[in-house]
């Protein structure tokens, strides 16, 4: 029965049919009830309201980036579990291919857009305005927007499933299938819409963070004394915005394609449908770049801060890291070498791959260096950062392999390159995004997460890691192509299929472990620790934990590289005087940016589901945003002496030294 | 931050409704007009780059850097991006099979 009132198709709006479906409405629809009904009954809709959704304060953001990355796992992790149960064993019958595709996709795009950048972007956040001494990003409303937009794209592409219908042409939606003529649903309107949302999102959180780190460093802090975080961050936001807007026009084009029957990518009007894979990789690859070098910077301070040494070779750390910016937007066709440019091509982009080995194994070996002699406290961040090394390697070795133009056309599109991405992904975003969890929770929420529950997560998830994933390169050698929902019980690939699946559980147990972690810390943690848990370096720890909203009372003074370390060493700096507190101008809350994310995401809606009309009607609510927005004179409000005066005393003694009893 | 002493953007304006007129412009030349296509191509490229040039100018700042040094590097890096998105493209979509 078809129901068609003004031109909508109402019964095709919710996706019927399917039991794993129905559940999932079901199971969402109780959760969002449960969320409601729970904070009605605990009378915090203001609360929320005024802390959290209106709030501009760098560090609040970060953590909602933080708690949005972490259920975006658990919906990445689910759909992955859900794949290595349909190929455990040959021939099953869980998913069928329909579905399976659907399943690979989602988990793509969310683990790379939705889990890994706002993980990293989360951190970010928390940690580099402290990091150079500042009391906020230099544009703390657009910050706030950044996230909203980002949430608000990642809400539209995490319904699809069961309205409207998922997308189902890959991460990377290749034309010509991701086009109108071989995709007829709205599933792959998802991928173009929402992913525009959360790409402007991220462009602005790029643009802010370049001029956060150029402009708003602290008194002292010089490009070279900068900590490596902040420099990784750095150039992660050139990249950003260099790389990002190349998605933006591709995605743009997509819609046009899909929405408003233009042929940009399709053949048969004079498009290219290799356009789209040259656009989406020109992005694609500086994308892997972006999740990495943030990576690369937390592992920088958390093994310089357990080694207890500086960072072996800094100057080297940060001609590669812009070498490897460079060499980024130089190798994006090692993606499609079997689309057949020819041999020269192919020759051209297979040296600019292997030349980005070369400052990828110069920082490898700085971080051994720094820990050479170093006195190494093995803290559950600095296992994870160890950890990082070998796996790492693995990954970068067989990406060298696979960066051979005439090689790939062997490995190309099998279970060896998707073991080879993971083993990047895994140990280069989700090993750092855990340790700086661990590292940096403490300065986010005053106590830490349990070290014993740490190491449980860390070795299941290790282990498990690396059970799921190795066979996979052995399957691929053998023949096993990716994206394929099945396979026969003659190919022989059954046994090691099915140890990759009991990996993949050890992992989820891993993950179990670290959910429970954050229970048990919440409730048990002691909540007497220090402000310098980790006797740390650099500057995010010479304040309070957790920060106050204004951050420093008094902006700190850098001398030299690890300037916390060295206001320690010689006791300059770390006390604040009465007359030196000042008042304190802070940037006012606003309700806008949410309002923004409510307004994109109804447009984006209505976008996906093409009812043109009431599109072009709700756009005018952005609009109404944007003209409220320029004519907002809100100059922020100034924090009065005596409320700091107050807060300080709750931390430090006046005149006294940083309290240092736990270590 | 410091207010800037003019209130209303003209320029951002001026510049808005240029760039719409010269989009519009070249939408009206592919779609009303009967050229052929080369010509076509020639128009609505150029009024392409017209439009990019006035967008530099009147959005992105390009006259009141106050620090040289960083507004070379930052044009340096805009040309070599531009550069490798547009030659390079060009590059791989024209050569091997795409060339036959
Ligand atoms: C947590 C455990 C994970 C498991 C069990 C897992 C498993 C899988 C599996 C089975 C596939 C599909 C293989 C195929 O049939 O082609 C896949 C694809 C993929 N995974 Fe994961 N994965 C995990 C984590 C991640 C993470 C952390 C990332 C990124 C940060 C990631 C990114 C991707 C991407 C981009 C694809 C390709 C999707 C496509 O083909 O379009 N995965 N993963
Ligand atoms: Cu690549």
């Amino acid at each position: 029965m078809e129901v068609t009132i003004v031109g909508i198709k109402w019964d095709e709006i919710l996706i019927t049919g399917d039991p794993i479906i129905l559940g999932s409405q079901i199971a969402i629809l109780l959760t969002s009830l449960g969320i409601i009904g729970g904070l009605t009954y605990l009378k915090k809709w203001k609360w929320l309201w005024r802390e959290w959704i209106t709030t501009v304060d760098h560090k609040r953001i970060g953590i909602m980036y933080i708690v949005a990355a972490v259920l975006m796992f658990f919906r990445g992790g689910m759909d992955g579990l859900m794949m290595k149960a349909q190929t455990a064993r040959p021939e099953m019958s869980i998913l069928d291919s329909q579905h399976y595709n659907e399943v690979f996709t989602a988990h793509g795009v969310i683990m790379i857009l939705f889990m890994a950048m706002p993980f990293l972007i989360g951190l970010m956040n928390v940690v580099i305005p402290l990091q150079i001494g500042a009391r906020d990003v230099a544009f703390p409303q657009l910050n706030a927007l950044s996230f909203w937009l980002f949430f608000s794209g990642a809400m539209l592409f995490n319904i699809a499933f069961v309205v409207g219908g998922a997308p189902d042409a890959g991460w990377t939606s290749y034309f010509p299938l991701a086009g109108k003529e071989f995709s007829p649903g709205i599933g792959n309107n998802y991928y173009a819409i929402s992913l525009q949302i959360a790409g402007l999102g991220t462009l602005m959180t790029g643009i802010n963070f370049i001029v956060t780190i150029l402009k708003m460093r602290t008194k002292g802090m010089t490009l070279m004394r900068m900590p490596m975080f902040t420099w990784t961050t750095l150039i992660t936001s050139v990249i950003i915005v260099a790389a990002f807007p190349i998605f933006t026009v591709a995605l743009a084009l997509m819609t046009f394609d899909r929405l408003y029957g233009t042929h940009f990518f399709t053949v048969a009007a004079g498009g290219s449908d290799m356009l789209w894979a040259n656009l989406f990789w020109l992005w694609g690859h500086p994308e892997v770049y972006i999740v990495i070098l943030p990576a690369f910077g937390m592992f920088s301070e958390i093994i310089s801060t357990f080694s207890r040494k500086q960072l072996y070779g800094y100057k080297s750390m940060v001609v590669s890291i812009v070498a490897i910016a460079v060499l980024s937007m130089l190798v994006w066709v090692h993606h499609f070498y079997t689309m057949g440019s020819g041999a020269l091509v192919n020759s051209f982009f297979s040296i600019t791959t292997m030349m980005i080995a070369v400052p990828t194994g110069v920082k490898m070996f700085n971080w051994l260096f720094t820990m050479r002699k170093g006195r190494i406290k093995m803290t559950t961040a600095m296992l994870w950062s160890l950890a990082f090394v070998p796996n790492f390697v693995i990954g970068g070795v067989t990406g060298v392999m696979l960066a051979m133009g005439a090689a790939d056309y062997q490995y190309h599109n099998t279970l060896f390159l998707v073991a080879h991405f993971h083993y990047v992904l895994i140990p280069g975003v989700v090993f750092a995004v855990f340790a700086g969890l661990y590292y940096w929770w403490p300065k986010m929420f005053g106590f830490m997460l349990n070290e014993k529950l740490g190491k449980w997560h860390f070795w299941l998830f290790v282990i498990g890691f690396n059970v799921t994933f190795m066979p996979m390169f052995f399957l691929g050698l053998n023949g096993a192509v990716r994206r394929a929902y099945t396979y026969s019980a003659e190919s022989g690939f059954a046994p090691l299929f099915m140890l990759s699946a009991v990996g993949s559980v050890i992992l989820a147990a891993g993950f179990a472990v670290f959910c429970y972690n954050i229970y048990w810390s919440i409730r048990y943690a002691d909540r007497n620790i220090s402000s310098d848990p980790w006797d740390a370096r650099t500057l995010e720890w010479a304040t309070s934990s957790p920060v106050q909203h204004y951050n420093f009372a008094k902006l700190p003074e850098v001398k030299s590289l690890d300037a916390f370390w060295y206001m320690k060493k010689n006791n300059e700096g770390i006390t604040l005087k009465d007359e030196e507190i000042e008042e304190i101008h802070m940037p006012s809350n606003s309700g806008l940016p949410f309002l923004m994310c409510v307004a994109f995401g109804i447009v984006g809606f209505f976008l996906i589901f093409e009812w043109h009309l009431l599109a072009a009607v709700s756009t005018v609510l952005i609009i109404a945003g944007l003209i409220y927005r320029s004519f907002d004179y809100n100059d922020g409000y100034h924090i009065h002496k005596d409320e700091i005066r107050k807060t300080e005393s709750t931390w430090k003694k006046m005149e006294g030294k940083v309290n240092n009893h736990v270590s | 931050m410091e207010k800037s002493t003019e209130r209303f953007p003209l320029t951002h304006v001026f510049g808005f409704v240029l760039s719409l007129v010269l989009t519009f412009v070249a939408a009206w030349v592919a779609l009303e007009m009967n050229l052929s296509f080369t010509i076509v191509m020639w128009i609505i490229g150029t009024l392409a780059v017209i439009q990019a040039g006035l967008q530099l100018f009147m959005f992105m700042h390009m006259t009141e850097g106050e620090d040289g040094k960083v507004n070379i590097i930052n044009i340096a890096f805009m040309v070599f991006c531009a550069v490798v998105i547009v030659v390079g493209s060009i590059w791989v979509l024209t050569s091997g099979h795409a060339a036959h």
